[in-house]
């Protein structure tokens, strides 16, 4: 049974990690911030029930995800639970795939790194709907294994492999079309004649 | 080919480290003699951990560490909910 009294002093350093994870699912700095204070308040209350030595951060994004699902639930009336467009497999590796062509030869993770800002990435996520985007976010951004994720979100393993699947593709399209638009990628299949006199 | 199709099938569960170790060693087995598998999962490893730096940089609000210590600080004084 965990004492109160170290309640601050053991979540607090994972403060910043649940703001930018709020960040992604609210999408919104205030409501973020609101559900930070909420989600350690409610761990502060019901610390008695995490068992020292397990977990704390998979316990604390826990809370943070039910906190954000309910507040969510409440105004929406009923859950998101929206489907998205086939996308290809490989998707942007097909597209991107010969990097080294494009680019000088630094490694492909330079090249990605400087091909994305990181407001486009955190458009790209934070542009699924929910079903997709919190699986997506525990694993890609938070690193939790499926078992971890399928129950912080209470759903089957094989729906979060699914999701995080589909998810993943629908981002990485999402990404494909922000390069296209910034003029970094030029689209490989230019309509008619490409000479420019 | 049919071996790429197998390896390609596994390149999530592969990559979120989420298989046994058997079919986890048949994969390296495979990528070790495919450039063409081991060159797109290398891409997706990449654009993973790019995805994960570049969504989890964000600054906290000004002041709200601050304010969240306050408010933990306010439910462990005496009277529990800061109304005492």
């Amino acid at each position: 049974m965990a004492d109160r009294r170290t309640f601050a002093e053991q979540a607090m350093p994972f403060a910043p990690q649940l703001y930018s994870a709020g960040l992604r699912m609210t999408r919104n700095p205030a409501d973020a911030e609101d559900l930070v204070q909420e989600t350690l308040l409610r761990g502060f209350r019901s610390f008695e029930s995490f068992t020292e030595g397990t977990n704390l951060r998979a316990w604390l994004f826990r809370i943070l995800t039910n906190a954000y699902i309910n507040r969510y639930r409440a105004k929406q009336r009923r859950p998101q639970e929206t489907d998205l467009a086939e996308v290809e497999d490989l998707y942007l590796y097909r597209r991107l795939g010969n990097l080294d062509a494009v680019f000088s030869n630094r490694s492909a993770e330079d090249q990605l790194l400087e091909m994305f800002t990181d407001d486009e990435v955190k458009q790209a996520l934070e542009d699924l709907p929910e079903n997709f985007r919190l699986p997506v976010l525990l694993a890609d951004v938070e690193g939790f294994p499926y078992k971890e994720i399928a129950e912080i979100l209470d759903i089957p393993i094989g729906t979060v492999m699914s999701r995080l699947h589909r998810g993943r593709k629908q981002m990485h399209r999402a990404l494909y079309e922000y390069a296209m638009q910034r003029g970094i990628l030029n689209d490989p299949e230019p309509a008619g004649d490409a000479s420019d006199g | 080919m049919a071996d790429c199709e197998k390896a390609l099938r596994e390149l999530d569960t592969f990559l979120d480290g989420e298989l046994s170790d058997a079919t986890r060693t048949a994969i390296h087995d495979h990528l070790d003699g495919c450039p063409d598998c081991l060159s797109a999962f290398d891409f997706h490893a990449e654009l993973k951990s790019v995805i994960a730096q570049k969504c989890q940089n964000d600054e906290m609000p000004p002041g709200l560490l601050s304010r969240l210590e306050q408010c933990l600080h306010i439910e462990l004084a005496p009277g529990g909910d800061g109304s005492a």
